[in-house]
Order: C-alpha cells, then sequence, then structure tokens
C-alpha cells in the first residue's frame, strides 16, 4: 500500500502504532459506517434511487432546507461581520463577557435551543405575543427555521473573522487614509477584500451547518409536510416507517451535499493562502 | 580517530543534499562546517547525530561503526540551532534530561544527577538558573543551558547547529571566545555548522568548507585563509575584489592592467582567468613606488571601526576597488575624498576556468 | 462541527478608532443581536424552569427518569472522551511527527464527521448494526444488541465528536515542531519517554481544550443519539432526549427544569474555553 508510507524514514518513534491505530479507529468509527449509504443504496437501481428522491414531499424538503440554511447564512455574516468588529476594534463594557457568549450556540445543546426558540415565539410567548398582534407569526414557518439556523451558525462567523481582524495591521488603513481615503473606503476597498475570504469560509460554514441541523429546527419548525420539513426530518420519517432504502437515498444526497461544502471550503482556505500569505 | 565520515551520501527527491562526503575529525578537535546557506553542512550533522539517515556511507563514532544505530545510542551531543529546550521544564530538569532517561541500572544516583547538574551550569555560568524555565532566560543564555544539556551525557562528540546564529552580534562575540575556551577545558571532539566565516576562522582548530554537498577544502583557519583551494573558498572567506579577465603568455589581465601569472600557471594556454585581492592586502600611497602601481581616485570614505574602506575608481577598471588601510596611514596621508592616488596590489591571487561563484 | 478557536491577538490599534457615534451605533446593534438570540433564550430558560418555584423544579430534576438520563448521558460522556482523547493524540503524532504520502487526505478525512447531519450520523449504524441488517441479526443472536440500546448512543456519539482532540492537537503540534522530540532522542530518551516527558506537557492545554469541546458535544449531541437511542425512558434516554420527551407532553416547566441543567453545563464549558483561551495567550 502505497498510501500513508512514509516518505523518508523519520527518526522519531511511534509511526507505526500511531498510524496504524489512526487508521483502524478512523476506519471502524468514521469510514466503514458512512461507506453503509453507499452500500445501501447502489442496489437500489438508479431508477427507484432516482424516484425515492425526487418525490415532490422530498424536494421540497431539499429546497426549505437549502433556502432557510442560505438565508441563515447570510443574515450570520452580516451579524458576525458586525459583532467581530465590535469585539476586536471597540472598548466597552462587557466586552469580554460578549466575547464569551459567542460560543453559547455551540456549547448549547440543539434540543435546547431548539425548545427556547418555539417558546419564545409561540403565539403566547414572549416575543410571539407580539408579534402575533402585529400579525407576523414565526412558529411552523421557514422564518421560525431561519431564526434557529441563525442562531446555530453565528460563532462559525465570529470565530472566522475575528482572527484575521486582530491580525490586520493598523498601517494598511493608515497608509489607505494618507492616501486620501474615508472611512468609508477604506472599509469597502481596503478591509473588506481583506476579511471577504474568512467572511467566505464562516458563511460557508454555518451554511453546511445549517443544511444538517436537526435539533434546534424541529421544534420551532412544525414540520408541515410540504412547507417547513427539512431534508433531515424526511430521512427519520423513513426511517420511522422501516424505509431503510429510502432513507439512506435521501441520506446520499445530503452526504454528497455536505462533501462538496468540505471541498468547497478547502478550495476557498487554499485561494486564502495563496492570495495573502 | 574521533569521527570517521565514509562516502556520506543524502538525496532528498531531486536534490542531492550531500554528495559523497568524507571526512576525518581527531579525538578532541573543534571543527567548523563552513558554507553558505542550502550547502548541506545542517544536513550532515544531523547524519552524525542520527536525526537523518544517509542514503549511503558509512558513520564511525571512535572506531565503532553508528551508521544505523538511533540517535539515542549513538552518545553525541546536539545543541539545536534554536536551542530546542523543553519549555515546560526548568532549567535543571532540562539539562538533567539525558540522565533522568536512563533506564535504572545505569541511571546515576539522584545526588550524583544533581552534583553533575550543578557542575556543568557552574561550568556554562548557568548555576543561578537552575529553577528558571527556558521564556525567562535570553537567547545567549538559552544557548549555555542546550549546551549544558548536550554536555550532560558525557557525549563522545558534540554537535553544533548555527550555535550563534540566532544571538545579537555583542553576545555573538562573547559566547564564541567562551565557547572557545570551554572546548580547550573539556576537549570533546565538537563540530560546528556556521555560514560566517569570521566565526570559523576564530573558533575552530580546523575548518571544512562546503558547498553544493561537497567539500571544497579542509585545513586550519591559516591554511584555508591563505591558501584557498579554489575561487569559491576565496570568496567564500572574507571581503574580496574580483577582476574578470584572461591569462596568456605569463601575465594575467586586470583590465588594461598586467600582472605577472602565479608560478603554476605560468606556462598555461591562453583562458579566462579571474583575480582576487582582498581589501586589507591594496596598498595605497601619494607617490609612485613602482610602474605598475594603478591611478586611482578616492570615490569614497567610510570608517570600518580601526580601519578605514576607501572605495577607489581606477583608471582602465571597469568596476571600482574595495581597499581597506588602518587609519594612521589613513591621517598620516591626509587623504581626503577626490584625492588622486597610486594603488598597488600586493597579493594577487588567480584561478583559472569559469568556476561559478 | 464546532467553530475555529478564538486566539486572541493584538489589541484594536489606538489610531484610527472609529467616531464615537459610529462606534455606539454598532455596539447598540450588537446588544440588540445578543439580546435576541442569546440573553432572551437563556433567561426563558430560567424563568420557565422556576414558573412552579423552587421545589418543583428540585422535583423535576430527581425524579427518577430524569436521573436515569443524567446517569446515562455521564456513561456516554466517559465512555467517549477518552476514547476520541486517545485517537486524537495516536492521530495527531503520526501527522505532525512524520511526513508520507496522503496526509492531507488523512485530514480531510479527520473532518468528515463534522460536514455529515446529525441525523445521517445517527443512520449511519442503523444501517451498519441495526437489527435488520444481516450483521445485525447475527449480533442478536449471539445477545448482542447496539441499537436502541446504551452501546448505539455511544458509537453514534463517538463519530459525532471523532475530531474534536485531533483537531485542536495538530496545529498546536504542527507549530511546535519536532525540535524538541529530537533533542529528547539526542539525550537519549525512548519513545514513550519523549512523549510523558516532552510532548505530553507541551501539549496538554491543547489536549484538555479538546475534551473540554468533545465532552460539551457529547452531552448535548441530539440527532444522531436520537436516531439510534429508541427513546426508552429509564433506559435510552440522554439528557438532551429526555428534553424532548418532556417537551412533547407538553410538560414544559419540568422540560425547562432538565433543560436548565444542560444550560448551566454549557456555560460551565463557555467560562472553561475563555480561562484556557486566556491561558493560551499567556503561554503564546
Amino acid at each position: 500500500m502505497a498510501f500513508f508510507q512514509r516518505k523518508r524514514r523519520n527518526i522519531l518513534p511511534g509511526f507505526g502504532l500511531s498510524m496504524g491505530y489512526t487508521v483502524f479507529y478512523l476506519s471502524a468509527i468514521v469510514i466503514v459506517p458512512l461507506s453503509m449509504v453507499f452500500i445501501n443504496t447502489i442496489p437500489m437501481g438508479w431508477e427507484p434511487f432516482f424516484s425515492a428522491v425526487t418525490t415532490p414531499r422530498v424536494l421540497a424538503s431539499y429546497r426549505v432546507s437549502f433556502s432557510t440554511a442560505l438565508f441563515a447564512a447570510v443574515f450570520d455574516a452580516v451579524a458576525g461581520l458586525l459583532t467581530a468588529w465590535v469585539l476586536v476594534r471597540y472598548r466597552f463594557p462587557g466586552k469580554q463577557f460578549l466575547d464569551a457568549l459567542v460560543d453559547l450556540p455551540f456549547a448549547l445543546p440543539t434540543a435546547v435551543a431548539g425548545i427556547c426558540f418555539a417558546t419564545l415565539y409561540s403565539p403566547v410567548g414572549w416575543l410571539g405575543k407580539s408579534l402575533t398582534s402585529w400579525g407576523l407569526t414565526i412558529i411552523n414557518t421557514p422564518t421560525g427555521i431561519i431564526i434557529a439556523l441563525i442562531f446555530i451558525g453565528f460563532p462559525f462567523v465570529v470565530r472566522t473573522i475575528q482572527p484575521v481582524l486582530e491580525e490586520l495591521e493598523p498601517e494598511i488603513e493608515e497608509a489607505a487614509h494618507c492616501l486620501g481615503a474615508t472611512r468609508l473606503q477604506t472599509f469597502s476597498k481596503i478591509l473588506l477584500p481583506h476579511l471577504f475570504p474568512a467572511l467566505l469560509t464562516g458563511a460557508t460554514l454555518a451554511f453546511a451547518r445549517g443544511i444538517g441541523e436537526y435539533g434546534s429546527v424541529i421544534f420551532i419548525a412544525g414540520n408541515l409536510p410540504m412547507k417547513t420539513e427539512i431534508a433531515p426530518l424526511m430521512i427519520m420519517s423513513k426511517l420511522d416507517q422501516f424505509d431503510y432504502n429510502g432513507a439512506s437515498a435521501v441520506a446520499l444526497v445530503l452526504l454528497l451535499i455536505s462533501f462538496s461544502m468540505l471541498l468547497l471550503l478547502n478550495a476557498v482556505q487554499e485561494w486564502q493562502q495563496k492570495e495573502y500569505r | 580517530m574521533g569521527i570517521e565520515l565514509q562516502n556520506i551520501t543524502k538525496k532528498f527527491a531531486e536534490y542531492t543534499a550531500l554528495d559523497n562526503i568524507s571526512l576525518n575529525v581527531d579525538s578532541g578537535d573543534l571543527i567548523a562546517l563552513l558554507g553558505p546557506s542550502g550547502c548541506g553542512k545542517t544536513t550532515l550533522l544531523r547524519i552524525i547525530a542520527g536525526l537523518e539517515l544517509p542514503d549511503s556511507g558509512k558513520i564511525i563514532l571512535e572506531n565503532k561503526d553508528t551508521t544505523n544505530l538511533p540517535p539515542r545510542k549513538k552518545n553525541v551531543g546536539f545543541v539545536f540551532q534554536h536551542y530546542a529546550l523543553f519549555r515546560r521544564l526548568n532549567v535543571f530538569d532540562n539539562v538533567a534530561f539525558g540522565l533522568n532517561v536512563l533506564p535504572r541500572g545505569e541511571r546515576p544516583p539522584r545526588k550524583e544527577i544533581r552534583d553533575r547538574v550543578e557542575h556543568l551550569l557552574k561550568l556554562v555560568q548557568m548555576e543561578w538558573a537552575l529553577k528558571r524555565y527556558p521564556s525567562q532566560l535570553s537567547g545567549g543564555q538559552r544557548q549555555r543551558v542546550a549546551l549544558a544539556r548536550a554536555l550532560a551525557v558525557n557525549p563522545k562528540v558534540l554537535l553544533l547547529d548555527e550555535p550563534f546564529s540566532a544571538l545579537d552580534a555583542k553576545v555573538r562575540q562573547e559566547l564564541r571566545r567562551w565557547l572557545r575556551k570551554l572546548h580547550d577545558e573539556i576537549h570533546v571532539t565538537s563540530i560546528f555548522v556556521t555560514h560566517d566565516q569570521e566565526e570559523a576562522l576564530e573558533l575552530a582548530d580546523r575548518i571544512v568548507v562546503i558547498n553544493k554537498g561537497k567539500i571544497e577544502q579542509q585545513g586550519t583557519p591559516q591554511e584555508v585563509y591563505d591558501h584557498p583551494a579554489n575561487a569559491f573558498v576565496y570568496n567564500f572567506l572574507g571581503n574580496v575584489n574580483v577582476f574578470h579577465g584572461r591569462i596568456r603568455n605569463g601575465k594575467v589581465s586586470l583590465g588594461t592592467h598586467h600582472v605577472d601569472a602565479p608560478d603554476e600557471l605560468k606556462h598555461t594556454e591562453e583562458k579566462p582567468s579571474q583575480a582576487f585581492v582582498r581589501p586589507h592586502e591594496i596598498g595605497i600611497s601619494k607617490i609612485q613606488s613602482s610602474g605598475s602601481d594603478l591611478v586611482g581616485t578616492i570615490q569614497e570614505v567610510r570608517l570600518l571601526g580601526g580601519q578605514i574602506g576607501l572605495n577607489l575608481e581606477c583608471e582602465g577598471f571597469d568596476n571600482p576597488i574595495d581597499a581597506e588601510i588602518p587609519r594612521e596611514l589613513y591621517v598620516n596621508l591626509q587623504l581626503a575624498k577626490g584625492d588622486k592616488v597610486f594603488v598597488s596590489l600586493n597579493r594577487v591571487k588567480v584561478f583559472t576556468g569559469d568556476y561559478a561563484i | 462541527m464546532h467553530p475555529p478557536k478564538r486566539t486572541p491577538g493584538n489589541p484594536a490599534p489606538k489610531t484610527l478608532s472609529d467616531p464615537k457615534p459610529v462606534q455606539i451605533v454598532l455596539i447598540g446593534l450588537t446588544f440588540l443581536f445578543f439580546t435576541g438570540f442569546i440573553f432572551l433564550p437563556l433567561s426563558l430558560v430560567f424563568s420557565q424552569a422556576f414558573q412552579k418555584g423552587w421545589e418543583f423544579y428540585l422535583e423535576c430534576i430527581r425524579e427518577p427518569y430524569a436521573v436515569e438520563a443524567v446517569k446515562l448521558t455521564l456513561l456516554t460522556v466517559s465512555v467517549v472522551v477518552p476514547l476520541n482523547a486517545f485517537f486524537g493524540l495516536a492521530a495527531a503524532w503520526a501527522i505532525t511527527k512524520f511526513n508520507f504520502r496522503g496526509k492531507a487526505a488523512l485530514k480531510t478525512l479527520l473532518d468528515l464527521p463534522f460536514a455529515v447531519s446529525p441525523v445521517v450520523a445517527g443512520l449511519i449504524f442503523v444501517l451498519l448494526v441495526g437489527s435488520r441488517t444481516p450483521f445485525g441479526s447475527w449480533l442478536g443472536e449471539h445477545g448482542i444488541k447496539i441499537i436502541f440500546s446504551t452501546p448505539g448512543i455511544i458509537i453514534a456519539t463517538l463519530f459525532v465528536t471523532f475530531p474534536f482532540v485531533a483537531r485542536e492537537l495538530i496545529p498546536l503540534m504542527e507549530a511546535q515542531g519536532r525540535d524538541e522530540e529530537e533533542a529528547a532522542l539526542t539525550l537519549g530518551a525512548k519513545g514513550w519517554q519523549i512523549f510523558a516527558k516532552i510532548t505530553l506537557p507541551n501539549i496538554k492545554w491543547g489536549l484538555l481544550y479538546g475534551m473540554i469541546l468533545c465532552s460539551a458535544r457529547s452531552i448535548g449531541e441530539f440527532g444522531a443519539v436520537s436516531v439510534v437511542s429508541g427513546h426508552i425512558r429509564g433506559q435510552t434516554n440522554t439528557i438532551p432526549l429526555h428534553v424532548e420527551i418532556l417537551y412533547s407532553e407538553y410538560n414544559f416547566t419540568a422540560s425547562f427544569a432538565v433543560a436548565s441543567l444542560l444550560v448551566f453545563l454549557a456555560l460551565i464549558t463557555i467560562v472553561l474555553k475563555s480561562a484556557m483561551e486566556h491561558q493560551f495567550k499567556k503561554t503564546a
């Protein structure tokens, strides 16, 4: 096996052991289980597979997952950039507290986030009550899903932009000012292009996470077929009916989407390194 | 014999780092491996330590073939370029490490380890820093601790990779003299790698000049400096004026000027040649002393500590010539920028062939 | 998947600060966002949990099913975190201390579980060892039940939290290089001595950091566990699943009471996380 072979002998000990264990554990926990999706789907044949993943209800669930995740990612990009900017550039009371709380969506179990938002926006909830009186419904609508996904994706954007913003040399901005640029020009012509790859990376991470998200969404979504049913929920309901083939077919589509997101991310990061290093 | 290297070759992918290197080092000598960066000198040092394996060749330490021994069995002390002190261990534990990892049977008792470490730290003048951590030390101090750590295991040879490169000029000077003194006290066979000719000349018993994976010359500092084997060595050891010309009928052309060719080249056929003159081997006077003197104009005067550097534009030469003269002479001759002077080339070294530098 | 680690860097440049009004507006907007998305949900949990008083709260979290859920979650964490930490150490050692072909591919493979939906993560184990699969039914004949029982929950959690420790250790060990290990080698140390005396002390904070992230996710994992658990109260219910059941039974106060335990743990995680980032800043 040429793969995973040492290029030249390095003198430190433990290569065989650590590499062997890594490959074994990776295969046992990740590769073999993941391949089950392919193993279960391939014998289906193209026609049944295609019809399983293109029923109107499944198609609608892709549409819901995709569009809500996209909206949330765009919103997160704006809110994340704002938060990162404020946390890096300004001094104000409670800054460290805010900075630490950015990680809450990551640390909080998704189910808890789910019941929180469902309760907040329910017609009798703290926010839902007044919104309902204005004729706005959040719960059981795609808007509700977007709100949950904004919460989930938020830390990804902030934490990707923050270090880039911190490492930005003040000289760059000073130079721009000396050359006569206004603050807004400096921001749009110098800072934003510099931050863009990080912003894109963060938003892609949030988007990828949003497509697969389950726990925080199902409580607020109401799971109405064709309207607020997300793709992961389709897998869940097919499993409940013991339709293993159908479940793995939908899972395969989701996996392919995730893998392409992963590749896209790698490409973005490579491009970022090539451009800026 | 301290160290014997036989036909060491090492390739990294397409690039040959070491090309059939053979070298003998006497016991107790302090050797400098001198060469430009990327010439393979560090690779050679790592091969001796066992941190890299040669593609072919043998390493013999004190008459024992150690080519295939793992580094921990080689008993060499290695001082890394950036010291590689263990950042989570204090100075004492860093130095004691090599003793603490010995198998139980061979490990000296605690008391003895403590004495040995304290002795070594006294030797490197760091006994006050026992409880400090590497991050609390300056570069020079880290260097000394790294040295004490390498010496703690009683190595057969001591290897130092660019030992002074990460230090500032003043500390470098001091540590260099101190290391020479230390070596004279403990006499362990040592090899250090450097790209700084001054360091090599001052410190080493013998210098090995390496370029592109090959040994260009070896010898005492005096030999190497006074009798460089080829143009590369001459050029690498100190500042130099280079004149490209031709050798013809026993004469070497330098611009429009001619000097006698050295004896061994008197009867060669016509070919391109290069002549070298060190700045301090150029004489300056206001009176013409011989017919072969050049006529030059002082373009620039620079103060170089005890010496004065002159930049001369000479008739018949395309490029300016650098000269260094003692300050006294400069004052006595009452020289100034723009003056016309007579320039004599006291010692010209000529090499033929199109040696690439 | 988890957000990249925050590495504290330079303080804000003193020159070129934005005009005060701009600052006030932007800080205000940030607080508004945090109010809607962070502060309100947090205070909601506690207000709901204590709605029927302190005593009812205690009753809810002391009730046997809740206690069983806590026990199962703790069991899962105590198995998953050491296993993944050990794997993380092995993978980081192989990847950072050696050069080999396929290193980049291996690193990408380590990230795979981050990109997989939690539901898919649960599904793959149902497909692998569920009672309707050949392998699963063979195991069943030998009295081993994985799906809809504790081992299934543990395996699914292993998958979901698989890369956390490795992801923390690899960049850290890459930055530290091999110098210290090589120095130890020339001083005569054996492999395990190098690891225990040199490498481990150098990476202990990173390791701990990774383990904290791994624990947080293990405690809170919902989607994957939900697929493989079978939701049997008192047997295969973790804390998040218990929260869900109570909520879907309209037992909101009890649901939020149990959820408040998870919020406490999340807040502890955040405190530890920022404390350790402070530690990184100090050692960097």
